[in-house]
């Protein structure tokens, strides 16, 4: 299968201008005509189909949440990069593109990093228009920070809720073109499958989560934002509804799925604190600016925290990273958390912990500077764990935050399925193998407001759309079929063991194997190992309840069997990769003191995968990457 | 710790519901609210039983999908603390927790614990935004604005949409909640061309869902999981008063 990523020609600061240009337009009036359907209404998703909405478009959206706005971009925290260079420190479009192709280790496309870099300006302008309270300083401008490592201040947010108030500008401006009657909306709608027809995506079918009610959903264009799958780990910060069903149907139905092992372990988390764990709590990276981290130079030292004198800490990344230290980029800080206490050398009960300590920084600026900065995160802290950071060092962990991976698109935000857009966190186009802090926002804006109400135009201008397809054609009914058969076959298997069990069983395994280090053997055991999983949950789940009402442990069931399945492509893909970059650390490839070493010869290029049945290795498809702005170079943040 | 739980069970929307007793033995008490009750939706799904249902999502606080009352109180007993993020270190062992869904006429429940919110989107839909089309704002800088008025702005923005305030509210007003939007806007130049319009269209619609009349008993403020003040409420009915004369 050959790849074309429809990257335009040219000297790179132009070419997104030039390409715009060069697209077919719709005319205005004939806009109606075409009706999209969005999956997924969080800030990739709700910003495409508001602006597609204002562009004129019939649009229908859907969310199994009972509100668009609770998609969970609303959780996070620090904030959005922009190169606006308002604090005239040096930012530019060419210093956030370098930046983010750099801290991605050179595993993502110029051509669309570049883009993203130029867009970012709009979207703050975008949202302030919208009413978003970003902080500002005293004059009235909008006030920056500095971010995960980046060396300028180019961060804007509001508070630890920048993405919550960044969803609320763009469920706002859905809520204007629902009013409008531009936008129907879904809520409580489950995608499960994706209908192609003469290969062209041209619907989805949806459970309605209330009456559990199969219904077919007819459109010219779909369009995935549907977020990432890193509650394949069980754990993580996601949200608990988070899952890869709908990108993983749309890669069983022949889109490709490119990168799938570049996942992002964020070092700043709260630790497990038992067997009930069900979620992990990200406490905001900003809090790496004052915050020192430390473990006890000695295995088995048990004194509280207060009792160790300096002399018999660690402060490891001040160590080994002189320059960055304690706000060395997320994949180094993580990996470095995970050897001190693979190390034994890890706090708390668990020993998965280092500590994050304040004192030094409420000595210097006095604890009510502190509070002023983290105050909510510290409380945040305490209700969570019962101990005052104030006193006792925060006890952090890395856990599973964020996927770089996703389907395969091209410059147009297009899989290799006419017609089958994905954008934000579901695709994997911008972040290579590892996103910096603050991307992830500009990242699902970027294509929402600025990119894919472009391209969308382009793609309806080139494909005439066969207006006779309605839901009652077979492939629609299959489909409906098949997911009925599905779910009747879940309810009726009537084993032991519960959803739940399976995720955890499965989480456990990706975490330890497909985790923070990975190597061949262990990747060959999970590689054998979860198709054995896959066999018992499909000979002894027990799902209780019917398939026509509101039934949690079914909603449960059907996420779970999808992440059974896709873990497995997952695996692939981190074995076939031999080298380490970003997020992917191969142990075999390491420089003696445990730095990532790429192999830019043999894996300068995307991995995207063809399905070719379950339990059966998916076929491998390369992108090459070509790097003629930033030149490819180690990474080093020493 | 062990637990009594007596948890509100109601099949769907048009069925009678009823309080039924269950009871834990092993809880944590590092443990949240919701992690107890997935110990007991496992308990129940390996009797064969159907799991007790209750939104959630993020887990974390800010989603605004949690929403039970406990012990009669929305969100239970700490304050500015959704359910997801409150601990059974809160609780004392072999208590009796009674868990029920945030009741109000226009949140007519779906199943147990789970009740029907979209009454607040068509709120929000009347004339929650500022009309800007994508692509015609200017520089963000432009018009600069106070850091008090911005920071005051984000206190109202700071809603999670829970509804903790109408289910606390003995009006079932859902006062707090509109005011905080129309105050986030209010407060900002963004806002102030359609500030009249909105205020009018919001509370029109308020009042159309159903939701009660505010009699000043500020439950709600201090049932508000995100600490949103009273003040906004009146703010709103001055504004909505202005905007009514001046039409
Ligand atoms: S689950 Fe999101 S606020 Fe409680």
């Amino acid at each position: 299968m050959k790849l074309d990523s429809k990257i335009p020609s040219g000297p790179i600061a132009q070419s997104w201008d030039k390409y715009r240009f060069d697209m077919k337009l719709i005319n205005p009036a004939n806009k109606r005509k075409f009706k999209i359907l969005v999956v997924g209404t969080g800030l990739a998703g709700g910003a495409a189909a508001a602006t597609f909405g204002e562009l004129g478009y019939n649009v229908e959206t859907f969310t199994y949440n009972d509100s668009p706005r609770r998609a969970h971009s609303i959780a996070a925290q620090g904030g959005i990069n922009a190169a606006k260079n308002y604090q005239n420190d040096g930012d530019s479009i060419w210093r956030l593109f370098y930046d983010t192709v750099k801290g991605g280790d050179y595993r993502a496309r110029e051509a669309n990093v570049y883009r993203l870099a130029q867009v970012s300006a709009n979207i703050i302008d975008q949202c302030v228009a919208q009413g978003v309270p970003f902080a500002r300083e005293y004059g009235g401008t909008l006030a920056n920070r500095s971010f995960g490592g980046a060396q300028v201040s180019r961060t804007f947010y509001a508070r630890g809720q920048t993405g919550q108030q960044l969803l609320l500008g763009a469920y706002s401006a859905l809520n204007r073109q629902i009013a409008a009657g531009k936008v129907k909306s879904h809520t409580r709608k489950e995608m499960l499958d994706v209908v192609l027809v003469d290969g062209y995506a041209r619907g989805i079918v949806t459970r309605d989560l209330v009456t559990g009610k199969i219904e077919s959903h007819v459109g010219d264009a779909v369009v995935l934002a549907t977020g990432g799958y890193g509650n394949v780990f069980f754990l993580s910060t996601n949200a608990q509804a988070c899952n890869v069903t709908a990108t993983y149907r749309a890669y069983k139905k022949g889109a490709l799925f490119a990168n799938p092992c570049f996942t992002q372990i964020h070092p700043t988390c709260i630790p497990v604190s038992g067997d009930h764990q069900s979620k992990l709590t990200l406490m905001s990276e900003s809090l790496r600016n004052d915050g020192r981290i430390w473990v006890p130079k000695n295995k088995g030292d048990n004194r509280a925290p207060q009792d160790i004198p300096e002399q018999d800490r660690d402060y490891y990344l001040e160590r080994k990273y002189p320059s960055f230290g304690n706000l060395s980029p997320r994949d180094i800080s993580s990996r470095a958390a995970k050897q001190v206490c693979d190390e034994g050398r890890g706090v708390g009960s668990t020993g998965y912990g280092v500590y994050l300590d304040f004192a030094d920084a409420i000595g210097r600026l006095g604890k009510h500077a502190i509070e002023e900065r983290y105050g909510n995160l510290f409380e945040m802290y305490e209700r969570i764990t019962g101990e005052d950071p104030y006193t006792t060092p925060m006890r952090i962990y890395p856990a599973s935050h964020y996927t770089m991976g996703g389907l395969w698109v091209d410059y147009n935000l297009m899989s290799n399925v006419p017609g089958l857009h994905v954008i934000g966190e579901a695709n994997f186009s911008d972040h290579g193998a590892n996103r910096l802090g603050a991307s992830a926002l500009m990242q699902g804006l970027a294509d929402g407001y600025f990119v894919i109400p472009y391209t969308i135009g382009h793609f309806f201008a080139n494909n005439p759309v066969d207006k006779s397809v309605t839901t009652s054609h077979p492939e629609f009914q299959k489909a409906e079929q098949e997911a009925k058969e599905k779910i009747n076959l879940l309810l009726s298997i009537n084993g032991k063991r519960t959803p739940t069990s399976f995720h955890k069983e499965l989480g456990t395994l990706i975490w330890d194997k497909v985790g923070m280090a990975r190597n061949e053997a262990g990747l060959k055991e999970a590689i054998a190992r979860i198709p054995q999983i896959r066999e018992e949950f499909w000979a002894n789940l027990n799902v209780t309840g019917e398939p026509d009402s509101l039934n949690m442990a079914l909603e449960k069931a059907l996420r779970v069997a999808d992440f059974l399945e896709f873990a497995e492509v997952m695996a692939w893909d981190a074995l076939e990769r031999d080298e380490s970059c970003g997020g992917h650390f191969r142990e075999e490839h390491q420089t003696p003191d445990g730095e990532a070493v790429r192999n830019d010869e043999k894996f300068a290029h995307v991995a995207a995968w063809e399905y070719t049945g379950v339990g059966t290795k998916p076929n491998r498809h390369k992108e090459e990457l070509t790097f003629e702005n930033v030149p490819l170079s180690v990474r080093s943040y020493k | 710790m062990k637990l009594t739980l007596n948890i509100w069970r109601q099949k769907d929307k048009n069925s009678k519901g009823q309080f039924e007793n269950y009871n834990l033995n092993e809880v944590s008490p590092d443990m949240s609210f919701l992690e107890m009750l997935d110990v007991l939706n496992e308990d129940l799904l390996h009797k064969g039983d159907e799991p007790v249902a209750f939104d959630h999502d993020c887990r974390e606080g800010i989603c605004g999908a949690c929403s039970m009352t406990i012990n009669g109180r929305p969100h239970g007993p700490e304050k500015q603390t959704t359910t997801c993020q409150l601990h059974m270190r809160k609780f004392n062992d072999g208590e009796t927790i009674t868990i029920e869904p945030f009741r109000a006429k226009p949140f007519p429940v779906i199943r147990d614990l789970i009740v029907d919110r979209t009454s607040f989107d068509r709120i929000q839909q009347a004339g929650g935004f500022v009309s800007v089309n994508t692509g015609s704002s200017p520089d963000s800088n432009a018009v600069p604005i106070a850091k008090v008025a911005a920071d005051k702005a984000f206190d109202a923005a700071a809603c999670i949409g829970c509804g903790a305030c109408v289910a606390a509210c003995p009006n079932g007003a859902a006062m707090l909640f509109t005011s905080a939007k129309i105050g986030q806007f209010a407060l900002l130049p963004q806002g102030q061309p359609e500030r009249k319009e909105r205020v009018i269209a919001m509370v029109k619609q308020m009042d159309s869902e159903g939701f009660g009349a505010c009699t000043n008993h500020y439950e709600c403020e201090a049932a508000c999981p995100k600490g949103i003040s009273v003040e906004f409420i009146a703010m709103m009915n001055r504004d909505f008063m202005k905007a009514s004369f001046s039409r």
